[in-house]
């Protein structure tokens, strides 16, 4: 079971003192935290990928390589990669450069975007949503699985012989999950390939990540991947914790009336109620979060929003203090009762195993004219 | 057993709007054989419907109402004239309603104001709103101003609208004159067979 965090990177301003940060300082705090992240114990840090102001989650695979050549351990990752308005050819390159960089420490999630005008920003219309995620999807699995791919499709220009690189690191292309929150087609997709799914599990009921995660289980199952509570799942998650539940509660009400997204609507009572959030002990964090497999079942990755709301970087460097602290009670907590057959999030390690070993795909340049390529000269 | 849900946008209580919606709801209950009724205070939902725009989802009241909606056979939805339409909550709760709810559905529309000079907003306002929604409109609308409360001509309304809400939702108990007059006799018609004349001095004297 991976624990981490996930950030959207946005630029809050601070309501209890009314100062919002820079983009630079909002830059440089992510990096810390991810940092911190790595230090306290957690397995993954996750960026979101945004392309508009109030957040400075755009560029992500410079952000991770970043974050990746300070870290040792920490698994990078995304939440999400806009698989509908990026270019699949990019996705491939990038996330395989960063798998060399980083030593296979890199997966990442799809996603659709955050707000509607991202697709006519990058030239895609929002009704395509759906078949972009599906089409483009299918185009980067291709471009990472073979060598050498011909291609024609609908939302981008046709490929002939085309050879992405670098190829996957170990010949082993990263992880995938796929991220939705109500779209079961995203979870039929997951499911059709074998690949992770993650539910956001954060400012929604947890009704909405059931049904997804039901069905993205019994789909997961039918095209025989494995039984349904072998499928990959990973939930968000949000909490405040102090010492003192109490404490918790008046320290996080300002962030909570305020914050983007669920500010100036519910009160927190009511949201903590209806969604994952969590304000309070320790105790009550663990409690909660042990309570998700009540509905979701055994899973492999929990991330947590903690810098969001324009908490300050002091404060969310606390909360992952109190994280790190509680880890083992939640590794203890979530490996109770767990079943045997029920596998962990798979990792570059564990992949390369299950492909029977790492070999070298690189794909040697050939020779129009002879139709050898440089290596064949060398040995000859 | 058919459902019908009244949904009434009044703020005051007691209000015209909920008085104008129980008569319409007695009169659909009468005309039907059996029906299940569910009412929809939207004063008393009106946090949630805000809640609901700002995070996405609703609390479980507002979802109660919702899943009311979309099992019922037939709406009857009343709402009191703001600034010459609806009321912004009586909209929001249409707002939050998750597309294609309304599809097919029939839906009586009926308004309450201060003066009969915003009785067009059922056609201008509520008509293109349910049209927009997919559902079926009746063809009878109901507004009542403050005056119509006084006056039997509100009675003979609400009747044929209910009944022409009945014929649509499904099994009608009896069909009385009033329903029947929604089955229109052309001048045609009347050059073919024309109304004996017995009664139209029965319809002549509101009979």
């Amino acid at each position: 079971m991976q624990f981490g965090i996930f950030t959207v990177g946005d630029v809050t301003a601070d309501p209890t003192t009314g100062r919002t940060p820079s983009e630079h300082e909002r830059i440089k705090a992510t990096v810390a935290i991810a940092k911190k992240a790595e230090e306290v114990g957690l397995d993954v840090f996750a960026t979101g990928e945004h392309h508009n102001p109030p957040f400075i989650a755009s560029n992500p695979t410079a952000t991770l390589a970043y974050i990746g050549a300070q870290t040792e351990r920490i698994i990078l990752s995304t939440a999400t990669t806009l698989i509908t308005t990026t270019d699949p050819v990019l996705i491939a390159e990038d996330y395989a450069k960063i798998q060399h960089l980083t030593d296979g420490r890199v997966d990442l999630m799809m996603g659709r975007g955050n707000t509607g005008p991202v697709y006519p920003w990058f030239g895609k219309d929002i009704r395509d949503g759906i078949n972009l995620a599906v089409e483009n999807y299918a185009l980067l699995r291709r471009l990472w699985d073979e060598d050498v791919v011909n291609w024609e499709g609908k939302y981008r220009t046709p490929l002939q012989g085309y050879t992405s690189t670098p190829r996957p690191l170990d010949g082993v292309a990263p992880f995938v999950w796929h991220g939705s929150i109500r779209s079961p087609e995203i979870a039929e997709q997951a499911a059709y390939y074998g690949d992770g799914f993650f539910h956001n599990h954060i400012f929604w009921p947890a009704g909405h990540t059931k049904q997804m995660v039901d069905l993205y289980r019994r789909r997961f199952e039918h095209y025989g991947h494995g039984t349904a509570d072998q499928a990959i799942v990973g939930l968000g998650g949000q909490f405040f914790m102090r010492k003192n539940s109490q404490e918790a509660v008046n320290e996080f009400r300002p962030y909570f009336d305020n914050a983007p997204v669920y500010g100036h609507g519910p009160s927190l009572e009511d949201f903590t109620e209806a969604t994952p959030l969590t304000v309070g002990s320790p105790q009550q964090v663990l409690e909660r979060t042990l309570g998700f497999r009540d509905y979701v079942g055994d899973y492999q990755r929990q991330l947590f929003l903690v810098d969001h709301a324009g908490l300050p970087l002091k404060t969310v460097l606390e909360q992952l203090d109190l994280l790190g602290e509680l880890l083992p009670e939640l590794r203890k907590g979530m490996a109770e009762g767990r079943p045997a057959h029920v596998p962990d999030a798979p990792t570059h390690a564990s992949l390369v195993a299950a492909a029977g070993g790492a070999h070298d795909s690189t794909v040697h340049a050939v020779d129009d004219v002879t139709g050898t390529t440089d290596r064949e000269e060398v040995t000859a | 057993m058919t459902k019908l849900v009244v949904i009434s946008a009044g703020l005051s209580v007691p209000s015209s709007t909920r008085l104008l919606a129980d008569r319409l709801t007695a009169a659909t209950v009468e005309a039907l054989e059996e029906v299940e009724v569910t009412h929809v205070e939207l004063r008393d939902l009106a946090h949630q419907v805000t809640d609901q725009l700002l995070t996405g989802f609703p609390g479980a009241e507002l979802a109660a109402a919702q899943e009311a909606v979309r099992a019922a056979d037939g709406l009857i939805v009343v709402t009191p004239v703001f600034s010459a339409s609806y009321s912004g909550l009586f909209k929001s709760f249409f707002d939050v309603l998750e597309t294609g709810v309304l599809d097919g559905k029939p839906v009586l529309v009926a308004a309450t104001a201060g003066t009969a000079r915003h009785s067009l907003v059922l056609e201008h306002a509520l008509r293109p709103l349910f049209a927009y929604l997919h559902a079926v409109v009746v063809p009878t609308g109901v507004f009542a101003a403050t005056e119509d409360f006084a006056a039997h001509d509100l009675d003979s309304r609400v009747v044929r609208a209910a009944g022409e809400l009945a014929l649509l939702m499904g099994k009608v108990s009896r069909v009385d004159s009033a329903v029947s007059v929604s089955v229109r006799r052309t001048t045609q018609d009347e050059f073919a067979e024309p109304t004996p004349f017995e009664q139209l001095l029965r319809q002549a004297s509101g009979r």
